[in-house]
């Protein structure tokens, strides 16, 4: 699996990519689906991090079917993640991020996606991150159907993708768009990987 | 006076502390990342840094979803 994921690459990107440790902050809509997204981009290393169960409400937008019910989600995304590449390196952590375990979990990657929930999280993980001078890609602005045009917006090492604007404390989380939201972060993380850098969008 | 807030200039009450405009903004600051004249201010220090003409300020106010 891993030799025709990889053979789009060119031999510097294999290796580049073999060897990147991506952490994924959060296996909720943004995070399972990125998870995956990175395997299927030849990533040789995700840390997930994530302290919930699968909930029969999570289905509609994250990498979970009926039969993960119940299950801790980051254990439920390292079976899905080595069903797809059984030699992918997951380190799956069954825990909650907070101000206290923050500063020693993120040297554990060379670069850090955001998918948290809760703004204040969001924030903590952004300003630890940009202290710390760990790239972090974050998102903001990702509920409804249709309307604000989701971006890419780069602060020194922050990128955050989304529409800055749609809360899903009143706009309902649907896959669609949260989905696309996760899939500008995985662009975003790839692009760093690949070229060492993440350019605005144009 | 005049400062630029997310690249725009805009005119805001003398002496003001950076909590104050954000809090005036609407914005929980909990929920905000805060750089200064390029540097990071972390969110307990909102309270202590007042803004001066000529400042610099990037704003980034993140909402729910993950």
């Amino acid at each position: 699996m891993r030799k025709e994921i990889l053979a789009y690459f060119t031999p510097e990107q294999r290796r580049r990519l073999q060897s990147a440790r991506v952490g994924v902050a959060g296996a909720g809509g943004l995070g399972s689906n990125a998870a995956m997204m990175l395997a299927r981009s030849g990533v040789g290393h995700i840390l997930i991090i994530d302290g919930d169960a699968v909930e029969a409400s999570n289905l509609n937008r994250q990498y979970y079917l009926p039969r993960h019910l119940g299950m801790p989600k980051v254990t439920a995304l390292s079976e899905q993640l080595h069903e797809l590449d059984p030699e992918l390196d997951v380190d799956a952590r069954h825990l909650w991020l907070d101000g206290e375990n923050i500063p020693a979990l993120l040297p554990l990657a060379d670069i850090w996606l955001e998918a948290v929930d809760k703004p204040a999280v969001k924030a903590l993980l952004a300003s630890h991150a940009l202290k710390a001078g760990k790239p972090m890609i974050c998102a903001s602005g990702m509920g409804g159907v249709g309307g604000l045009a989701m971006k890419r917006r780069i602060l020194k090492g922050l990128t955050v993708v989304g529409d800055f604007c749609s809360d899903i404390a009143w706009k309902p989380p649907l896959a669609p768009r949260v989905i696309q939201c996760s899939a500008m972060q995985t662009d975003a993380v790839l692009e760093w990987i690949l070229t060492g850098t993440i350019s605005p969008l144009h | 006076m005049r400062i630029i807030i997310n690249g725009e200039n805009e005119e805001i009450q003398e002496g003001i502390t950076l909590l104050e405009l954000i809090s005036g903004r609407g914005l929980d600051p909990r929920t905000v990342v805060a750089e200064l004249n390029r540097n990071i201010i972390a969110g307990e220090d909102f309270a202590a840094v007042r803004l001066n003409p000529d400042d610099s300020l990037e704003l980034l106010h993140f909402v729910g979803g993950g």
